[in-house]
């Protein structure tokens, strides 16, 4: 790096700290040979599936698609004992589609992305007024993504003033960061971006791995080092901070994992839907899968559950 | 000097790959004289399940291709056998050394090989015989066409170990089926080296799956995988009740034959069109005639 980029960031680092790269995936690496059997894994689908934001994140949205994706979040299975999912998560137009589809009072909340999402490339005005509009909408959580170009280019003072218009702009909704942790590229990054939005989020407030729309999701390395900025910054100022893994999580195996890191990494206390969410379409029917596998004792074919249709 | 002997750890053929189990655990296997000869696999229902899903993803792929190609491929697969039926012989044999063994370990190959390119004959023409064009007393054109089920599970016979493998085998996925197979128990080494000969025959990754292990652990599961849309292959009455039972439960199509009886696997009936037709679906269209 170079001039002043190097010495901004260098000041940022020092404040933050960086991450052991190898450590870290080693780390990692075990929560993949955990073996979860029988009540334990039933509790972790159950819970999984409450930690759901189910989401339509598509051009081709319809107000039709969307009452049907609420209907699912709100009952997802024919088995009434299964829980509804925390939220749904769609574009800025949808939202009043969604709250009408759910009612005004709705256990499901209604999430839904904005800040010119997914790039961010739009002047900031027009980003807090489409903020502003999703909650005036209906909207009870924000998900935002934040400024990778200016962040990149060394502005963090910017990035973070961006991030607290945006707290304002939300009022009461809660706010999801998304720091597109593809576009971050190195752990030392991702961690940065992670203190730069905590320092100016509220309690219970998310930060975001990614948007989903990009070659790199959520995996237990990003998310790893997520969790641990997490736990330092609650350990430093005693405010919690949660968090949200979204894109690439497809299966009840890989959300186990997810939530056994959380478990080891931040305890019991980040365990339910208010402290971790995860950002999905495809998973919730993985996990019904799962719960109706343990439920019947056999195997379950995919095509009973509303797969998504490109794949069998 | 002398040489460290090179053995062979013997693994299955699932999703195009050689694999352990996943439970790591094997069984031993002896030769022809009782010596110990290799750890087989022993897999597990969690093995079955992965098989089915690596079978699952492999339908699209494989039922899109053209008849013609899927003939070839069979084709290849006899080349491949045809070319390598020594060592075939030697892996049914595992040492036997009488003639009369040996004769009957190469009449075991070459049945098999003739299986193969009968089954490869028909992948562009069952669809001739089995689809048709309806009478109606209407103003429609009515066809029926065939399509494939799906994944199809298969219990292998205890003997003949080969030729009992692919006579199930080869009319399931003719038609564009994929198969997850239970090899022999008692012989599951040919069903080892039938993976290595498929591995080259241009046949994609996970159209046929070959597990090794014990009928006792796996035959429930074949039973309620609700993935499975049909059971072929030899079952002892116990087995056929489980099956049945299970099959009721998921809606699936059973079509067992009974290992306490005598089966004629070399006979004229032993390959048919039949068994082809087993495994497929039927599709009636109705198709109005314009004015």
């Amino acid at each position: 790096m170079i001039g002043g980029l190097s010495a901004s960031w260098r000041r940022l680092v020092d404040e933050v700290g960086t991450v052991d790269t190898v450590g870290l995936e080693e780390r990692v690496a075990k929560y993949t040979t955990r073996s979860i059997k029988k009540s334990a894994k039933v509790w972790g689908l159950r819970t999984a599936v409450t930690m759901v934001d189910l989401t339509t994140l598509e051009g081709k949205d319809t107000p039709g698609k969307v009452a049907s994706l609420c209907q699912k979040a709100v009952a997802p299975s024919d088995d009434p004992t299964v829980p509804p999912v925390a939220a749904v998560c769609v574009y800025p137009a949808m939202v009043r589609h969604a709250r009408q589809a759910l009612g005004p009072n709705a256990k499901v909340r209604i999430a839904s992305v904005a800040t010119a999402f997914p790039s961010g490339q739009a002047p900031l005005r027009t980003r807090l007024a489409e903020v502003k509009a999703a909650v005036a909408d209906g909207a009870d959580e924000v998900d935002m993504v934040i400024n990778r170009g200016a962040f990149l280019a060394g502005e963090y003072g910017r990035v973070q003033d961006e991030i607290a218009a945006v707290v304002a702009a939300c009022g009461d909704a809660t706010l999801k960061v998304i720091l597109e942790v593809s576009e971050l590229e190195t752990y030392d990054k991702i961690r940065a971006a992670s203190f730069l939005a905590m320092r100016v989020l509220r309690p219970g407030d998310f930060i975001k791995t990614s948007t989903g729309k990009t070659s790199l999701n959520a995996t237990l390395g990003n998310n790893q080092v997520m969790l641990e900025a997490i736990r330092d910054f609650y350990l430093a100022t005693g405010v919690p901070i949660a968090m949200k893994p979204a894109g690439g999580i497809r299966t009840a195996k890989q959300a186990l994992q997810f939530l056994i890191a959380v478990k080891e990494t931040l305890g019991d206390g980040w365990l339910n839907n208010r402290r971790y969410r995860f950002g999905a379409s495809a998973l919730l029917n993985d996990l019904l899968r799962q719960l109706e596998k343990e439920r019947t004792g056999a195997y379950q074919a995919p095509y009973y559950f509303s797969e998504a249709a490109e794949s069998y | 000097m002398s040489r460290l002997p090179i053995t062979k750890t013997p693994k299955v053929y699932v999703g195009g790959a050689f694999i352990r189990s996943e439970s790591a655990r094997v069984f031993p296997l002896a030769d022809a004289a009782g010596r110990f000869f290799a750890n087989i696999p022993q897999c597990t229902r969690k093995d079955l399940r992965n098989a089915v899903e690596a079978a699952a993803k492999a339908i699209p792929g494989w039922a899109r291709r053209t008849p013609y190609n899927r003939g070839q491929i069979l084709y290849r697969l006899g080349e491949m056998l045809e070319a390598r039926a020594a060592e075939m012989a030697d892996a049914l044999l595992l040492g036997a050394a009488s003639a009369r063994a040996r004769a009957a370990a190469q009449r075991e190959v070459a049945a098999t090989v003739d299986r193969l390119i009968y089954y490869a004959g028909w992948a562009d023409k069952y669809e001739q015989v089995l689809g048709n064009v309806n009478p109606v007393a209407a103003p429609y054109f009515n066809f029926t066409v065939t399509e494939p089920m799906g994944v199809i599970g298969l219990l292998a016979p205890a003997q003949p170990a080969l030729l009992g493998l692919v006579s199930l085998l080869a009319p399931a996925i003719v038609s564009g089926n994929t198969v997850v197979a239970l090899a022999s128990e008692t012989a599951p080494y040919p069903a080892v080296l039938l993976g290595e000969m498929l591995a080259t025959s241009d046949l994609p990754g996970g159209v046929v799956n070959l597990l090794t292990g014990f009928r006792k652990e796996l035959v429930p599961t074949f039973a309620t995988h609700t993935h499975l849309r049909a059971i072929g292959g030899v079952a002892n009455a116990d087995e056929r009740k489980t099956l049945r039972l299970g099959a009721a439960a998921s809606v699936k199509r059973t079509r067992l034959l009974k290992a306490e009886e005598r089966i004629d696997w070399y006979g004229p009936h032993a390959a048919s069109l039949e068994a082809i037709r087993e495994t497929l679906e039927f599709k009636t269209t109705w198709h109005p005639i314009g004015a």
